[in-house]
């Protein structure tokens, strides 16, 4: 019942998402023909606006994009002559989620780690480390380490390709560039997290049986200390898996980060929206993996739709 | 009987920001097998501190534990390492923990939570620690045992989870429960019932409570032996019949002043202690209660009073029991007895 209900909601969300996409996208100067206007007789841009419906009233187009949406064809490119919408996703997206899941993968593995141990070190040296380490992380910009990961790892050491997409080795140094700044992030919270319960008293208890204190860490402190950091990790993994524009160029990689960006300069409408509920759709869906998990992790929370 | 339990002279201080907080200032102490002590004492006198260092659960950053020794059973166990400890804290001394609301871990059943305690003491095969946590869980007095093994804590009441914590206490056969203000967050009815379970499991496990409380009502309802403790120091420790009938020391007179009696009439006011107790950053030289005290002479603000004994159980930290000192005990004795 929860999950049908879940459902709905998600639908409704993509489509208020959609249509504010829709306003906003058409409210900006300019269509997608602009930059051809002084090279192309008046004609030529007619028939090309025609072809792609843009010279339909607004409404009209909306409706003609919604009734396509539904069919889950998002439409064709109009930059890309020969690849529609839905190609151009489904042939970035692999790369890019595969890069996300290897970065939320370290993020999540390094920074949890990082977090627990600087937390059960409070105020000593490690945590000092660790912390620093974390600020360093968030502070430093991605396209900043990307260059620094390249020039040592690759140019000067030689122990991955410089750039570019093939074999796995290929995938290890964006993988880390991404991974830093939620490594970061993660162990920042983790520790905050890990030092607010381990002063409960549910702990002392557990410190009163006799247990041993990885015990009491494991099975008492990390996954009540886990709670508030999963609220982080549904955002921060839709973010990681929809592709980056820094670090896909950078590295040369087929993702899809880029289109986010070229597509709103040349205003290739099909390709905004298309990326953009996109993007929203796996938010939404981890969002709901986030609840699920919250669920699983908390026992006080229970899923239930208002009212039941 | 032989002696359980054994504190010597411990001393306890705190780093904080401000300086060192002499939190227990030299606690002696000891527990028969088979008895029922009760430490009491306002807030913040040191009772939970001095249970605590006990079982070795102060944090180890803030605390230190300055001197004395706390021998259990014939051995010392101030100080021991941190697996040796592990071995007896759970195993053969049991908490109860003063605030049953958050001593829960929230995410884990509770049954699993007592179950924790069997697996690591006990060589109870596996599928028996289960029927064994049942069992525990009928023995504290909760109804449908079976089903609570595998509810959250949030879904017991503040009396009920305060059961599950006193079976997880007695789950492995302690010699010894530090019951630390079992009853405090518990509303009145309960907190008899509760009380009367105490007094029920160290009967049928012939086991030893040492019960911290600053109500004088659950002392009488259920201890031998009585320590008054005040600004870190025991002041006065007898049975509960010499403290009640005839206490030494003023503050225990007090204390007894200030709680209600049934029967009285409107006019008997409670008569408070006035003031509030000393500043353990720097703790008094002489008796931390002078100031106060309505008795307090010359001798009390210079010099800390040495224990008299007044007999074998009996005995009380104030110069009023010097020889040389005025007689008052029988002015306020016959004051009271109003």
């Amino acid at each position: 019942m929860y999950i049908i209900k879940r459902f709905f909601t998600m639908l409704v969300t993509i489509w208020v998402i959609t249509t504010l996409t829709f306003i906003i996208m058409h409210s900006i100067p300019g269509d997608p023909f602009a930059s051809d206007a002084d090279v192309l007789p008046e004609e030529v841009l007619e028939n090309m606006r025609a072809k792609y419906n843009l010279d339909e009233p607004l409404p009209v187009q909306y409706l003609l994009y919604l009734k396509n949406l539904v069919m889950l064809d998002l439409g064709p490119s109009i930059q890309s002559e020969t690849r529609d919408v839905n190609t151009l996703i489904a042939d970035g997206f692999p790369a890019s989620a595969l890069l996300g899941i290897q970065s939320l993968v370290i993020a999540l593995i390094f920074g949890l780690i990082l977090g627990i141990v600087a937390a059960l070190n409070h105020n000593g040296i490690i945590d000092y480390l660790s912390m620093a380490f974390a600020i360093i992380g968030i502070s430093i910009p991605s396209f900043i380490l990307a260059p620094l990961l390249i020039k040592y790892f690759a140019v000067d050491w030689g122990l991955f390709p410089v750039a570019s997409w093939g074999t796995w080795l290929h995938t290890v140094l964006p993988s880390l560039a991404l991974a830093t700044a939620p490594l970061a992030i993660v162990a920042r919270f983790m520790r905050s997290s890990m030092l607010e319960v381990m002063n409960q008293n549910y702990i002392k208890t557990a410190d009163a049986k006799g247990l041993s204190t990885t015990g009491i860490v494991i099975k008492h402190g990390v996954r009540n200390a886990l709670i508030p950091v999963i609220s982080f990790i549904g955002p921060l993994a839709a973010f990681l898996l929809t592709g980056t524009f820094v670090i896909e160029k950078i590295f040369a990689i087929p993702g899809i980060g880029k289109y986010f960006v070229d597509s709103i300069f040349n205003r290739d409408f099909p390709v905004i929206l298309g990326t953009t509920i996109f993007f929203s759709t796996i938010l939404i869906i981890t969002l709901f993996l986030v609840d699920i998990s919250y669920r699983i992790v908390d026992p006080r929370i229970k899923l239930t739709s208002k009212g039941d | 009987m032989s002696r359980l339990l054994e504190v010597e002279d411990l001393q306890v201080s705190f780093k904080t920001y401000g300086g060192e907080v002499k939190a227990v200032r030299g606690v002696d102490f000891y527990l028969n097998q088979g008895e029922v002590l009760a430490v009491v004492g306002e807030s913040g006198c040191g009772k939970s501190v001095t249970a605590q260092s006990i079982m070795g659960l102060l944090p180890k950053k803030v605390s230190r534990i300055k001197g004395g020794s706390v021998t259990f059973e014939g051995e010392e166990i101030l100080g021991l390492p941190k697996k040796q400890m592990q071995a007896i804290k759970g195993s053969k001394i049991g908490l109860i923990s003063q605030d049953p609301m958050t001593s829960l871990n929230p995410t884990m059943m509770v049954g699993k939570q007592i179950a924790e305690v069997i697996k690591k003491h006990t060589d109870i095969a596996k599928n028996q620690i289960k029927v064994r946590v049942i069992e525990l869980l009928a023995m504290v007095g909760l109804p449908n045992p079976e089903q609570r093994y595998s509810q959250y804590p949030h879904e017991l009441s503040g009396g009920m989870r305060q059961r599950v914590l006193i079976a997880m206490a007695i789950s492995c056969d302690p010699q010894l429960i530090i019951a630390d203000e079992p009853t405090t967050a518990l509303d009145v009815t309960i907190q008899a019932q509760i009380l009367d379970l105490l007094k029920d499991l160290q009967k049928s496990l012939d086991t030893s409570i040492m019960i911290i409380t600053h109500d004088l009502g659950v002392v009488a309802e259920v201890a031998q032996r009585v320590a008054v403790m005040y600004a870190g120091v025991i002041v006065e420790s007898g049975t509960v019949e010499e403290i009640f009938e005839n206490p030494d020391h003023p503050y225990t007179w007090g204390l007894l002043n200030s709680i209600p009696k049934y029967g009285s009439g409107e006019k008997d006011r409670l008569i408070p202690i006035q003031g509030s107790p000393p500043d353990l950053f720097a703790p008094p030289t002489g008796c931390p209660f002078a100031a106060r005290c309505e008795y307090a002479m010359e001798i009390c603000v210079q010099e800390m009073p040495d224990k008299k004994r007044t007999s074998e159980t009996h005995h009380a930290r104030c110069w009023l029991n010097d020889p040389r000192a005025p007689l008052v005990k029988d002015l306020i004795s016959a004051g009271r007895a109003e």
